[in-house]
């Protein structure tokens, strides 16, 4: 209820980069009083906490975004930019694989966003390209936090930024061990959790929670992996 | 030798040797196996191997509802379980757009607060130790016990608490509760003090740690470095301040930063963040507000389709959870982003020119913990 009214006045305030920025604000804010969109300067204390009646909002979920930042991205890059999404507050944008490292360093010089905060990656085997590559990145200039999405096929190689955030030389080794998305340029892309000679990528969809490398752990352990 | 690489990929040099450190190390803290590249003693590079204790808890949430998952992510930084839950639960709340009832916040808050001194009362009695200081360790698992025995008072458990609940609470605070908290953060606040007057000016440990392990504030930016090790090398960032979550909003306290980013600022950091934690504990109790203590949440959690990134500032660093959803009762992806991996990621750039005996003390003063690393 409360997050209904705060997701309809998402594009009102033209002064805010990007909703994601919405969370910042003192949460007693966030505890959703139900603002007017027409007036979102209104004082929070006089706000009454009766549940307001739930309007036409959009649910909590997706929803396409275009605010200043996107529209800078879509004017550097262009079709580069296949979507822009906000999603609880969030701004993810999907950007298209080969240009990553390009809007990488944009990224990092130009929007300010110093920190790669995570990089992961989802799998959704019946895609057609089936991998979301995830950058969670963080601006300390801005106080944002900002997710750059490709989408990647199997087999098929990305741009490593490690060159761009030397954080995600671990990360994207965690990612290839895991998923086995290839990133073409990475100084030392091996497993990093798995033993070097595993055979198959856990996080994948189609790898069963039961199922081990059953060689590895008969040559390595001496048993069966009795799974 | 670059940063990141394999350390036997190049020709090793005519002095040079190859050193396993770990991963049955002591000063490990764990299963952490360092390949040191030496020059006589001095580190030319580095390759840490990890995975020992990788037990699949993200493939583990993938096949388990959101509440069943709760306790296992107090099993990644297992001396720091009620930061993890927290964690967990308020990424769940946002991706369920609820939101934890004020005295919930509050109780969360205290609580989180007390854990986190535990953690580094803990790193600072075994990195002393580390460094050859034995005394420090039995005054600061003293001072854990105190912290433990409030757990297990409040939840029953001292170590995997499981504390939170996704929406609130499960326990109301018992009886003592501020009264537990106020004797030990008066206790505390007095033995602190004493606690630096046996190392800040401690000739030895002055001599093993300043300028050991230096990192400054770009490199550790570039490295992706949070917490009190980012702050020791001047960045004044800290989730609590720069995107406040539980109710850190209605708490006074200070950031503390240091400039020179070596072994001996993280020191000092983390010793004036544990008085800054205990003056958050002492606000908390005087302010826990009645009402209830769960919002309202289902018994069977279906999030709607969608993802959140949510993260804390735990005691290592930020702990992050980015979680998808396709609208059932599992989540679709969890993904944990564990400040103990990334930080460990930047000990190869901080060993470098040290001698091997300095290594043990910048695996210290990284405050690591296997379970998180590896997870």
């Amino acid at each position: 209820m409360a997050n209904d009214s705060e997701e309809k006045q998402l594009p009102v305030p033209p002064q805010a980069e990007k909703p994601a920025a919405a969370g910042t604000p003192s949460p007693s804010e966030a505890a959703g009083k139900p603002t007017v969109p027409a007036a979102p300067a209104k004082p929070p204390a006089a706000a009454p906490p009766k549940p307001p009646a739930p309007p036409p909002a959009p649910k909590e979920g997706p929803v396409p975004l275009d605010n200043d930042l996107v529209k800078r991205y879509r004017a550097r890059f262009g079709e580069a930019i296949r979507e822009a999404w906000v999603d609880r507050k969030q701004a993810i944008l999907v950007v298209a694989p080969e240009l990553l490292l390009e809007i990488s360093m944009y990224t990092r010089d130009e929007e300010k966003f110093g920190l790669l905060t995570d990089q992961t990656a989802v799998d959704f085997p019946k895609r057609e390209k089936r991998f979301d590559l995830v950058l969670n990145l963080y601006s300390f200039a801005k106080n944002e936090r900002l997710r750059i999405k490709a989408l990647v096929g199997d087999g098929e190689q990305v741009p490593s930024v490690q060159g761009v955030w030397p954080t995600a030389n671990w990360l994207e080794r965690e990612v290839y061990d895991m998923f086995g998305i290839v990133f073409g340029g990475h100084p030392n892309l091996k497993r990093l959790l798995l033993p070097e000679e595993w055979q198959g990528f856990p996080l994948r969809k189609d790898y069963d929670i039961l199922q081990q490398d059953e060689a590895w752990v008969r040559e390595n352990l001496g048993i069966e992996s009795g799974q | 030798m670059p940063s990141g690489a394999n350390v036997e990929t190049t020709v090793l040099g005519a002095d040079e040797i190859i050193l396993n450190m770990g991963p049955q190390h002591p000063s490990t803290h764990g299963v952490l196996r360092v390949k040191l590249r030496l020059d006589g003693e001095k580190v030319v590079g580095s390759e840490c191997v990890i995975g020992y204790l990788h037990r699949g808890v993200e493939k583990i949430a993938e096949h388990r509802t959101y509440q069943q998952f709760a306790p296992y992510v107090d099993r990644m930084d297992y001396v720091a379980a009620v930061s993890n839950g927290l964690g967990y639960c308020e990424a769940v709340e946002k991706l369920l757009g609820v939101e934890a009832p004020p005295r919930a916040r509050v109780i969360r808050t205290l609580l989180t607060e007390l854990q986190r001194i535990a953690s580094h009362v803990f790193w600072l009695g075994t990195h002393a130790l580390d460094i050859g200081a034995l005394t420090p360790l039995f005054y600061c698992l003293r001072e854990r016990e105190e912290i433990l025995k409030i757990f297990e008072k409040y939840c029953g458990a001292r170590l995997t608490t499981h504390a939170f609940r996704i929406g609130g609470l499960q326990y109301e605070a018992y009886d003592e509760l501020e009264k537990d908290v106020e004797r030990f953060c008066n206790d505390f606040g007095r033995r602190i003090d004493e606690y630096e007057s046996l190392l800040t000016e401690n000739r030895i440990w002055v001599g093993r740690t300043k300028g050991i392990g230096i990192l400054n504030a770009a490199d550790a930016i570039a490295m992706g470095v949070t917490g009190p090790v980012l702050r020791a090398s001047g960045v004044e960032w800290d989730i609590r301040k720069a995107m406040p979550y539980a109710a850190y909003d209605q708490f006074d306290f200070s950031i503390p930063t240091r400039k020179n980013g070596d072994t001996y600022d993280r020191y000092l950091v983390r010793m004036e963040e544990m008085r800054q934690s205990l003056w958050i504990c002492q606000q908390a109790i005087e302010k826990i507000p009645p009402g209830p203590i769960m919002g309202k949440v289902g018994k069977v959690l279906k999030p709607p389709p969608g993802e959140v990134y949510h993260s804390v500032e735990a005691p290592k660093g930020e702990l992050g959870y980015y979680i998808v959803s396709d609208g059932t009762t599992q989540p679709y992806r969890v993904r944990i982003r564990p400040p103990s991996l990334i930080n460990l990621e930047a000990l190869d750039q901080m060993v470098r020119g040290h001698l091997v005996a300095d290594v043990v003390a910048i695996i210290g003063t990284l405050d690591i913990v296997l379970g998180e690393v590896d997870r």
